[in-house]
């Protein structure tokens, strides 16, 4: 069944979400010498969730697919981010 | 001969095609999905005797106070093989990978899965995780964690806790591809007409488990692995003198752990759904809330993990919010309870042994819901966590809700998956008897949890010894009625009386509109879906 029509990402893009990769990498780890307490954890998240959704979007070519593997993809998103926020209920409550 | 009938109608069933292969090639390189199914049965019988032989030793020490049969450090390396053997190995992925292989596919009018040798990989990765299981027996001696290999205890045992952890590891794998598998089948192989409205409901129970198959089990991965460092490399996530956090291991392995338990009940939920309406011979009370309620309960098992842990120190905010949310999923479950007593009533109910397990299923899964609740409320799991309540609700729950549908399920498909019939009459022997001894054997652990008999221990107080020993005869009878239900099965299987008939019980499904046994591919012709499923003139 072939009902999607495939998109040619070029090469460049590949290469700059790459660079971006690495940029974000970079930050993930010069911010653990910055004194962000609670909010630690919460920024380590942040940034390895936008490089995720790099990734997802354009290495796993999500947004060129169907609306419904979107939405699927951002519902996971929302789950976890969840389960994430329920635990640190205790953890912040502690 | 009736049109009911599938015999000489010139096909050759799966059990006679061997693909040209040979002995037992013909089913270790089997990628039809039926093959696959069986499989997985024959590996899960071999595993369910160990782990039921471990619960009867288990039993037979607490017959009496003090040292009967076995140690203290015996003690505890049977109870965690036990739970080891019968969690990973049984329940995790008895349904879905016995009956949802074999019936998925022909439910949604498919050929076969839609990544088959996927689903022979599967099979091959539980095996080779079962053997990493069963390595943990030997050498430095038998785990002796629990099944739920909490930490620090264990990064610091000196028992073959790692094989062990690493078998439940690889068999996260096997789980995986086959929710990923059936996912994907359910999404792109429906045949034409099969809306998603329109599909059987233990088709929509698999859904529901697919999903939490997919999304959950790496936590378990990861957390086992993160277990393996603290233990091989010192690196001490869970270890408090490093830093660690023990609190942090629970909160991981029960955000998989607890959706596990409905990868457990979901589809054993869906095969009560499909014997109820057959033999009640009534439409279905409320599919779409069935529907819903299976998808709810899916979605909200993942916020209930933290009610294992009320006891451990979490902050008040987590405990009040777990409590609400435990209160929740058993709003959907009780759905799903009405509906089937709905379905029954004025229904036209015959009683033979599919309907007397999923009958009895609901008494059981009743009893263990409600008790549910008693330890999902802080104050009074305060008085029970951690005592024989706990292990009565678990088995009431696990053992009452996954092997009552599971033994429903093999009565109900076992015509068509063999072509052959078991005995009526020693099914119903075995089923009263096994029914009785379930109830003698969990239902003291109730009373004894209540006045204060701990779990997980070889040695109790004298005051609890009437109700142990009530409990232990229990177990002797259940194994009485489970010995008999299996003698009578495997004797069928092998030499029971041989039927054609396509649809032995009056069911609506597609699997009852097929050849008796399915042919190779299920289908001659992908069927039209034209009406819903589960109606009754």
């Amino acid at each position: 069944m072939s009902d999607t029509s495939h998109h040619i990402v070029p090469y460049s893009t590949y290469g700059l979400i790459l660079l971006l990769l690495l940029v974000l990498t970079g930050t993930s780890v010069a911010v653990t010498q910055i004194e962000l307490t609670k909010w630690s954890t919460a920024v380590a998240l942040l940034l390895a969730g936008t490089k995720s959704a790099f990734v997802l979007a354009i290495f796993m070519h999500l947004k060129f697919d169907q609306k419904i593997f979107r939405i699927m993809a951002v519902l996971i998103i929302l789950l976890l981010a969840s389960v994430i926020i329920i635990t640190f209920l205790d953890y912040a409550f502690r | 001969m009736t049109s009911n009938d599938s015999e000489n109608k010139g096909y050759k069933s799966y059990l006679e095609e061997d693909g040209g292969r040979k002995g037992i090639f013909k089913w270790i390189l089997s990628t039809d999905h039926k093959r696959i199914a069986l499989l997985y049965l024959y590996s899960m019988m071999v595993w369910f005797t160990v782990g039921v032989v471990l619960g009867l030793l288990m039993k037979l020490e607490l017959i009496a106070p003090g040292q009967t049969i076995m140690g203290p450090q015996s003690y505890n390396a049977t109870f965690t093989v036990h739970g080891v053997i019968m969690i990973f190995l049984i329940v995790i992925p008895g349904l879905p990978a016995v009956f949802g292989n074999f019936m998925l596919p022909i439910q949604i009018g498919a050929k076969d899965v839609a990544f088959p040798r996927l689903n022979l990989l599967s099979w091959y990765i539980y095996v080779l995780g079962s053997i990493l299981v069963i390595l943990s027996l030997f050498g430095n001696g038998p785990p002796d964690t629990g099944w739920t290999f909490y930490a620090p205890y264990s990064f610091k045992t000196g028992t073959n806790m790692l094989p062990a952890a690493l078998g439940a590891f690889v068999l996260g794998f096997s789980s995986i591809l086959t929710g990923l598998n059936f996912i994907v089948t359910i999404h792109r192989m429906r045949a034409p007409g099969m809306t998603w409205f329109k599909m059987p409901l233990f088709t929509w129970t698999l859904y529901g488990t697919g999903w939490i198959q997919l999304l959950a089990t790496p936590i378990i991965g990861i957390t086992l692995l993160m277990v393996a460092g603290d233990r091989i490399l010192g690196i001490g996530f869970f270890d408090p003198a490093k830093g660690g956090d023990p609190l942090l291991y629970q909160h991981l392995f029960w955000i998989y752990s607890h959706p596990a338990v409905y990868i457990m009940i979901l589809p054993a939920m869906g095969v009560i759904s499909e014997i109820i309406p057959t033999f009640s011979k009534k439409t279905i009370f409320g599919y779409k809330a069935i529907v819903l309620s299976t998808l709810a309960i899916a979605f909200v098992g993942y916020f209930v993990w933290g009610h294992h842990m009320f006891t451990s120190g979490m902050s008040g905010t987590a405990l009040y919010t777990f409590s609400i949310l435990t209160f929740l999923v058993a709003i959907p479950s009780a759905i799903k309870v009405f509906n089937w007593i709905s379905t029954m009533h004025q229904g036209s109910i015959s009683t033979d042994i599919p309907f007397l397990w999923a009958a009895s299923f609901i008494f059981v899964f009743l009893i263990g819901g409600l008790t549910g609740l008693v330890v999902g409320a802080l104050a009074t799991d305060v008085h029970l966590h951690d005592t024989a309540f706990v292990v009565a609700h678990f088995h009431f729950i696990v053992f009452g809700g996954v092997g009552f549908a599971f033994f429903g399920a093999i009565h109900y498909w076992f015509p068509k998956i063999f072509g052959r019939m078991y005995d009526k009459s020693w099914a119903k022997t075995g089923w009263i008897i096994f029914f009785v001894g379930f109830v003698t054997l969990y239902g003291p652990m109730f009373y004894l949890g209540m006045i204060g008999m701990p779990r997980r221990y070889f040695d109790y107080l004298d005051e609890f010894h009437g109700p142990n020993i009530v409990s232990t005869l229990g177990a002797l009878v259940m194994i009485a009625g489970l010995l008999i239900i299996l003698t009578n099965l495997i004797k069928a299987a092998r030499h029971g009386e041989k039927t054609t008939e396509m649809n032995p019980w009056g069911g609506t499904n597609l699997e009852w509109q097929i050849p008796t046994p399915p042919p190779l591919e299920n289908f001659d012709e992908i069927p039209v879906i034209e009406k819903a499923t589960y109606k009754y003139d």
